[in-house]
Order: C-alpha cells, then sequence, then structure tokens
C-alpha cells in the first residue's frame, strides 16, 4: 500500500512538474493525465489527493505566479503578459488574478518590488496560495 | 568559528537507485560508501571536490520509526522534502543537452537569471536539484 502510495506521488509529481515547466501550454487533463499515467477519471481526483488542489487551480496559481514575475521585472504590457502566460482573454486574466492576489495586475506592477535570490526561490514562494 | 561546509544530506529511497542517477548520470563520484551494517554511509561529491560531500541516506528504522520513515518517503515523493541541492557548471546549456539525452527528468529549461542562467531537474525519488553557471 505505502509502496504504491509512493508510486502515485511520483507520477502525480511528474504530472505537476509538467505544469511547472509548460505553464504556457494548453495542458487539460487528457494530456496530464497520460504523463501520470492514470485514467482521465482518477486524474483529477488524485491529484487533488496528493497536494490538496484542483491541477486547474494549480495551473492557475502557477501563470499566476508567471505573470507576478513579468509584471515586476519587465516592462511588458498587462495584455502581453497576459497572453504570455497562458491565458487565453485578458478578461480571465484580470479576473484570475485578482481573484487570486487580491490586486489586478496594474496595482500589482505598482506595488511590487523585485528581490535579488535565487529566482526559484522566489518562484516558488511568491506563487500565490489557493 | 566555521570556515566550510563539509557534508549536507538528502533522502533517497533506494541507495542503488540514488547510486546509478548520482554519479552515473549527473556524474558525481562517491566518496564514501560504508556498509555499517545498521546504515549504509553513502556520500557523493562533485569530482575533484571530496571537501564538500552529501550524503544519500535512506530513511528506515531504528533511526526513525516505520511510520515516520514512511511519511518523509512520501513528502519526498511529493517533492516536498526539504534539502534540494544546487550546482554550479561552466556551461548550462551543454549540460542540460547531455543529461537530458540521459534521460533525467526536468523541471525547467536553461533560463536566463539576473544571476546567470539555471535550469532545474528531479533525481528519481522526487528530490529537486538545481544548476547555475553564474554570470562571469
Amino acid at each position: 500500500m505505502s509502496r504504491a502510495m509512493e508510486e502515485t506521488n511520483r507520477r502525480m509529481l511528474r504530472a505537476r512538474d509538467a505544469m511547472d515547466r509548460a505553464y504556457a501550454q494548453p495542458l487539460d487533463v487528457p494530456a496530464l493525465a497520460r504523463i501520470a499515467h492514470v485514467s482521465e477519471a482518477h486524474f483529477t481526483r488524485t491529484f487533488r489527493a496528493t497536494f490538496g488542489e484542483t491541477p486547474h487551480r494549480y495551473l492557475q496559481r502557477r501563470r499566476v505566479e508567471r505573470a507576478m514575475f513579468l509584471l515586476r521585472e519587465t516592462d511588458r504590457s498587462v495584455t502581453d503578459v497576459c497572453f504570455e502566460v497562458g491565458f487565453g482573454s485578458p478578461g480571465t486574466f484580470s479576473r484570475t488574478f485578482r481573484d487570486i492576489v487580491g490586486r489586478s495586475p496594474r496595482t500589482y506592477r505598482k506595488e511590487a518590488v523585485s528581490a535579488r535570490v535565487p529566482t526559484c526561490f522566489t518562484m516558488a514562494w511568491t506563487r500565490p496560495s489557493s | 568559528m566555521f570556515n566550510a561546509i563539509t557534508q549536507s544530506q538528502i533522502y533517497v529511497l533506494d541507495q542503488d537507485e540514488a547510486l546509478d542517477f548520482y554519479v552515473g548520470k549527473l556524474g558525481l563520484e562517491v566518496t564514501a560508501d560504508v556498509d555499517m551494517g545498521f546504515m549504509r554511509w553513502l556520500t557523493v561529491s562533485v569530482p575533484g571536490h571530496p571537501e564538500r560531500q552529501i550524503l544519500l541516506e535512506k530513511p528506515g528504522a531504528p533511526a526513525m520509526s516505520e511510520e515516520t520513515a514512511q511519511q518523509v518517503r512520501e513528502l519526498v515523493t511529493k517533492g516536498a522534502m526539504g534539502g534540494w541541492l544546487i550546482f554550479t557548471t561552466d556551461d548550462c546549456r551543454k549540460t542540460y543537452e547531455t543529461l537530458l539525452a540521459r534521460g533525467v527528468e526536468f523541471t525547467e529549461e536553461p533560463t536566463d537569471r539576473p544571476y546567470g542562467t539555471d535550469c532545474g531537474l528531479r533525481d528519481p525519488f522526487g528530490n529537486r536539484i538545481r544548476f547555475t553557471q553564474p554570470k562571469s
């Protein structure tokens, strides 16, 4: 049973890594389930049991985290950032961003400060919580 | 006061598999491999730098209860254990290509940062590893 759990965890982590890596691409449940080698029906439920949130929500937070980075560190327009991180429309992007971060992309950009620490660390810790 | 870091530790689920990965794929070398009966003291280091070793420790009894060991194993496989490693390299992209060809699982492709170029990978168990080519 425990070894089975470890194997399941590893498969779910592979799918989550794929979202981390290819967050800007349209990753759907069938594609992720294939990476994890489980059925589609099984995937969302198991992912949630493993990491405490649905794959969809994880991917949204991942995209929003990348958007926060681009807003903070570059001069790209909000619309550019929206498409760059994989959102299909500026409306959905702004709504999701505000829902997760509590501020609009524009307000966030005005208030954010960049920090000189390894990016992988900032990525993990500035990723907004659910 | 302190003047060096000599040994760090990460948990691996199987020490033979860990050797295949850390030595066979990542190209580290074995610094110590001692069967102490109750535990196998297995450390690896960057070639030519035995002064800094990484202990590849298998969680288990009697150091911890079977139940705790199981919790640790689950955290490792969820990618939630600490103890991650960051190496430096002279050529991030070339190293990435080499390791990719060896079947290493990457979490992030080589990316330019203010401090250099780096990328991320996982060991077979779920531990996070990165390597950076610092800006010269």
